[in-house]
């Protein structure tokens, strides 16, 4: 075996030729975790594939890679730097760069193995795609698939026409559309690879195949005379009838607000008609006009930007060091901290769980019995493993159980004075050094902190429900609140394997702030006159995950009402009633309409079929006004959401643009497309977001009047997330 | 500017779609050379003045591909001068055929036309000819596309139309069918189809249930649910009438039309051509019109078809004696009745597709034929013909009896 490291590229890749004439290709991305394609890496590939070819030596290639992962795809940069800096013309050559140098290695007459030793994604499996087998390997970590269009992009590199000839239509399209990546069992299955060997068994597996090889295993189907992918064929009328259902469904889903989706579609659909290298430079104009849409840009941005700074902790004090966290207590045992002790002890932390007393607390403990019995059920977990969870956690009523812990989270009812006594309990028996947290949504930390003996270490850390699904925390810190109890919070957020932002302390904090905006809107628009299903149906097209009037019924009616009453209590003369607040008090008090577990809320929800508006609804709002076009009510609702977004910015509520979007994305499904709130206002763009608020104070009331700071904003044309500017094409 | 004049319309009866109906058997060259023949032999008529023959027919491919209007009157044996045209209007090609046909001859550039139409769904299905229209998702996308049934249920939801006013119009139109096949009315324009020994395979439209019953239409299970939830039709239905919670979907088999076999031919001409025919006139083309309308819903063009061609024809709804509405959904009749304000016993009187069938590209010729039958039996004087049309169209035709 002789080694070669190619000169060009940096040497990303390094090209070995074994002494049977088969040459290992290996991606080896040097000063990075994860293997990319990038300029340096494409350039060093297209080396060794000149050699492998060019060399009457060499008999074959294998592909595969030094990292443990196979190749995760285009470098994020650069295609970032591509979408703002490139013209489509300059874009496109870039595109068909890969796309023909891919396409070399499958019409080569010599056999390229893609070797997957670890996961391979996007234009890393593209990469496989288009060598002439595939071999994975047996391991439930790894995955492979093109998840493009889950961050706002289709496939570039031929992924979306391979998917279609190897698959068919009805196979590929959902893969593509939902951007699903498969354990390498599942993609043997499906036929995206062709076999998954133990990992210590890859090459020479893919050495024997190519030892093997017969010539027409070098021909790929489509490139054989007649071909057509199988399946349906858009053509007959049962291939139509197929294709317009899958449209139909994309668009129920989608709402029409990702132009990738609406992208593949049209590449699969053409695809099918034409051969493939027409049908690659196909994707490759939609790829390139798609990368150059805000959405894409927007979703990037969130996905490939601000969500790894926050998962890497880029706002965690530096001189803390970091100390391990071996123990925590979590007080309360109810649902939420339930679900906290058991995302706690899935990632090997051990929990003491503690209620008012013992059957309480080991009634909490039963919930991550269930949980794990499902993921045993589901082989997602073995039962051994699930033993060791369960056995970390230990029910008890008794506080001097938290001894040694390095952070208590104290998951309680909402009620101040409760909090303070179970704080007091656990302080009494912590050490100095640990970290107390408070699991509220509602209450302010830092006057929960007065009650504690160390404010300095006690802080706010706001879990979602259902805890398992739901990927961010919230981090509040109160005023007193100091570095070290900051960093243990992060240090903790990231071990569960969860996404931290960081906000300061005010009512609402940053999520429920923002997100209560929103249903305000709905209801404010119903409280006007206008038709309830057209602010329902406003509300799933602007891309919220829930309509804003259903949402009111699912966190119930009553639970509104009273925290609108507990606000007036604690706000006094500041307070301000409004319409919304009135319509919900009249819901609750005199139409006995507390939400959707009542049974009747704005819904009624009928023992059988689906739940329909309460048709007594509109005669609450008095007059009913002429319907506004729907896309008035989509600005409304996402643009007071945006706008109070910028003004938790202005108030340093939350300091960070990226965390401020992932927060919205990840806390309250605030429609993905847009990248977030402050995304959206970048997107609308500064100067005409100002203008749209001022029309909208002008229409809907002093809500929407944009503050001095966000004017002057407007007037710079300051954007949330500066960023080069798109070259015109 | 020319006069056309109608000086015959005739149909075959309409046998149902499917491989156990009668007309099955019968290609639809043969369904279109029957009519073509019947209209020549009943008239005397001398091909050789026939300038074009012009054929609806939506799925224009296999059995009926490749000009089937040129193929079947050479099969007919029209003189070989009789050219030939296929044409597509969806739903209301036949009628459109009628149209074109009158235009020609209205234009001056024609004496005699032959117009019609001719479907064999059972042979060549819905959907045979493709298109780019539900399938490329550059239009299905701009386009709202849904199937017709989801427009026809969203029709109904709007308008308010329950399953109740749906059904009892179907249950009306099957009352009206059966009431006028029982008293003759449709005999004069009826030509039976005979198979290849010459015996007659039917006579008498095949599709009708004159027994039906609301309580029998009450038990059939909606059409259209299924793919409407499903498959994401309502959804994308929704996005362009946001003001829908949900779509009722009301419509069945026995409110919607059936699928049927058959074809339509009309003789159409100059009055001079007339008298060169030795033919007297039965009518006369005041004025036609087709129109884009919204294609989500699709079905709701037949009303601004009929507001532009009574405008042309300098008319009003008043000046209307009959109207003839194709029955593709309940709710498209409902809707029309409502929108023009029309008294339900001027309107398809002697029932409708609903009943009888709707083979897609002849129907415009053979409500056509209806119109003008029921006109002459009742000695009225004027009768307005219309067709809601895929991807959002209405075809009308304003007739007067001289």
């Amino acid at each position: 075996m002789t080694g070669v490291t190619l000169e060009a590229g940096s040497g990303s890749v390094m090209l070995r030729i074994g002494d049977d004439g088969i040459a290992e290709i290996v991606w080896d991305l040097p000063g990075r975790s994860v293997n990319v394609l990038n300029p340096e890496s494409l350039a060093a590939f297209a080396a060794a594939v000149d050699r492998v070819l060019g060399d009457p030596a060499i008999r074959g290639a294998i592909v595969t890679s030094a990292k443990s992962g196979f190749i995760a795809g285009a470098d994020h940069a650069w295609l970032s730097a591509l979408a703002a800096g490139a013209t489509a013309p300059e874009l496109l050559e870039t595109v068909m760069g890969v796309q023909t140098l891919f396409r070399r290695i499958e019409k080569a007459s010599k056999p390229f193995v893609a070797a997957l030793n670890g996961t391979a994604r996007a234009g890393g499996f593209e990469l496989a795609l288009a060598c002439h087998y595939r071999i994975g390997v047996d391991d439930a970590n790894a995955r492979v698939g093109l998840p493009e269009a889950t961050v706002g992009l289709m496939p570039g590199a031929g992924g979306s026409q391979r998917y279609l000839r190897m698959l068919g239509v009805m196979a590929a399209m959902p893969l593509l559309l939902e951007g699903r990546l498969l354990a390498p069992g599942d993609a043997l299955k499906a036929g995206l690879i062709d076999a998954a060997v133990p990992p210590g068994e890859l090459l020479a597996a893919a050495r024997r195949w190519i030892g093997a090889a017969k010539p027409d295993a070098l021909v790929k189907r489509w490139d054989k005379p007649g071909f057509v992918p199988p399946g349906v064929d858009p053509r007959t009328a049962q291939g139509a009838n197929a294709f317009a259902a899958a449209h139909a469904l994309q668009r129920k889903r989608s709402q029409g607000n990702y132009p990738a989706l609406d992208a593949i579609q049209q590449v699969v659909y053409q695809g099918w008609v034409v051969p493939l290298d027409v049908a690659l430079k196909l994707e490759a104009k939609y790829f390139v006009k798609i990368l150059r849409t805000p959405v894409a840009r927007a979703m990037m941005r969130t996905h490939f930007i601000s969500l790894p700074r926050a998962n890497k902790l880029a706002r965690r004090p530096v001189d803390v060091a970091e100390r391990g966290i071996a123990k925590i207590g979590v007080l309360g045992a109810g649902m939420m901290g339930a679900g906290i002790a058991h995302v706690t002890a899935a990632a090997g932390i051990a929990v003491v769980l503690i209620d008012r007393d013992q059957a309480l607390a080991a009634r909490g403990k039963d919930h991550t019995q269930r949980q794990c019995q499902a993921a045993v059920e589901k082989r997602r977990l073995t039962p051994a493993e699930a033993d060791r969870v369960l056995g970390r956690i230990t029910p008890t009523a008794d506080y001097a159980a938290l001894a040694g812990c390095d952070l208590v989270i104290e998951a309680v009812f909402e009620d101040r004075a409760l909090k303070a006594d179970v704080t007091g309990q656990a302080e009494a028996v912590l050490g100095a050094d640990a970290v107390f947290a408070s699991n509220t949504s509602t209450l302010p930390i830092s006057g929960l902190a007065a009650a504690a003996r160390r404010p300095e270490r006690f802080i706010g850390l706001h879990f979602f429900s259902p805890v398992e699904r739901m990927p961010l925390v919230e981090i509040i810190r109160g005023r007193q609140t100091g570095a070290a109890a900051l960093a243990r919070a992060m240090d903790f957020v990231r071990r569960i394997g969860k996404t931290p932002i960081v906000v300061n302390d005010t009512r609402g904090f940053y999520t429920s702030r923002v997100f209560a905006t929103y249903i305000d809107e709905g209801v404010l628009m119903l409280a006007a006159g206008i038709a309830p299903a057209l602010i329902e149906n406003a509300g799933r097209s602007a891309g919220m995950p829930v309509a804003p009037l259903a949402l009111c019924d699912e966190v119930s009616l009553e639970l509104i009402h009273k925290v609108n009453r507990q606000t007036a209590v604690d706000l006094g003369p500041a307070f301000r009633e409004t319409a919304a607040t009135r319509l919900i008090a009249r819901m609750v008090e005199r139409e006995g309409r507390i939400g959707k577990r009542a049974g009747r809320g704005f819904y009624d929800y009928p023992a059988e079929g689906r739940k329909r508006l309460w048709p007594d609804l509109a005669g609450l709002a008095g007059a009913r006004v002429p319907s506004p076009p729907i896309a008035d009510l989509k600005e409304r609702l996402l643009a007071i959401q945006a706008l109070e977004a910028a003004r938790c910015v202005e108030e340093g509520v939350i300091e960070d643009a990226g965390d401020a979007d992932i927060g919205a994305v990840l806390g309250w499904g605030f429609a993905p497309w847009t990248g977030g709130p402050l995304s959206y206002i970048d997107m609308v763009g500064p100067a005409a977001f100002v203008a749209a608020c001022e029309r909208l104070a002008a229409r809907h009331g002093e809500r929407f009047v944009p503050s001095a700071w966000l004017k002057a904003r407007g007037e710079q044309g300051d954007l949330f997330h500066p960023m080069i500017a798109t070259k015109a094409s | 500017m020319t006069d056309c004049y109608v000086y015959d319309a005739l149909r075959t009866p309409r046998g149902r779609g499917r491989p156990d109906g009668a007309l099955h058997e019968v290609s639809p060259l043969e369904l279109a050379t029957t009519v073509l023949a019947a209209v020549r032999d009943r008239n005397a008529l001398d091909t050789g003045l026939v300038d074009d023959v012009i054929l609806g027919c939506v799925e224009p491919v296999g059995e009926q591909g490749a000009d089937i209007a040129r193929i079947a009157a050479l099969n007919a044996d029209y003189a070989e001068t009789a050219a030939g045209v296929q044409i597509n209007r969806f739903c209301a090609s036949g009628l459109e055929a009628i149209n074109m046909a009158a235009a020609k001859v209205m234009a001056g550039q024609s004496d005699v036309v032959v117009a019609g139409g001719v479907e064999s769904m059972s042979r060549v299905p819905m959907g045979a000819s493709g298109g780019a229209w539900f399938v490329d998702p550059a239009i299905a996308f701009k386009s709202y596309f849904a199937p017709q049934g989801i427009g026809a249920d969203l029709i109904a939801t709007k308008h308010g139309y329950t399953r109740t006013d749906v059904d009892a119009y179907a249950v009306e139109s099957q009352r009206r069918a059966a009431a006028a096949w029982g008293e003759g009315r449709f005999a004069k324009s009826i030509v039976p189809v005979a198979d290849a020994l010459g015996l007659t395979l039917l006579e008498r439209d095949e599709h009708m249930r004159p027994d039906t019953t609301m309580q029998a239409l009450g038990a059939l299970a909606p059409s259209f649910a299924k793919i409407g939830e499903d498959m994401g039709f309502d959804a994308v239905a929704q996005l362009r009438y946001p003001e829908v919670e949900a779509i009722e979907h009301v419509h069945h088999a026995g409110n919607s039309s059936g699928i049927v076999d058959g074809a339509a031919a009309v003789l159409l001409g100059t009055r001079e051509a007339g008298t060169a025919m030795g033919l007297k006139p039965r009518a006369r083309i005041r004025s036609f019109a087709s129109i884009g309308s919204e294609p989500c819903i699709m079905l709701t063009g037949p009303v601004a078809a009929s507001e532009k061609v009574l405008k042309r024809a300098g008319m009003t709804t008043a000046d209307v004696d009959l109207y003839e509405l194709n029955e593709a959904f309940a709710s498209v009749v409902l809707f029309y009745r409502d929108a023009l304000g029309l008294d339900p016993a001027t309107l398809n009187v002697n029932g409708g597709a609903i009943a009888m069938g709707h083979p897609l590209g002849a129907t415009g010729a053979m409500v056509f034929g209806t119109l003008l039958d029921e006109l002459e039996r009742r000695g009225l004087g004027t009768g307005l013909v219309t067709l809601c049309v895929g991807a959002g169209m209405g075809t009308a035709t304003v007739i007067e009896r001289l």
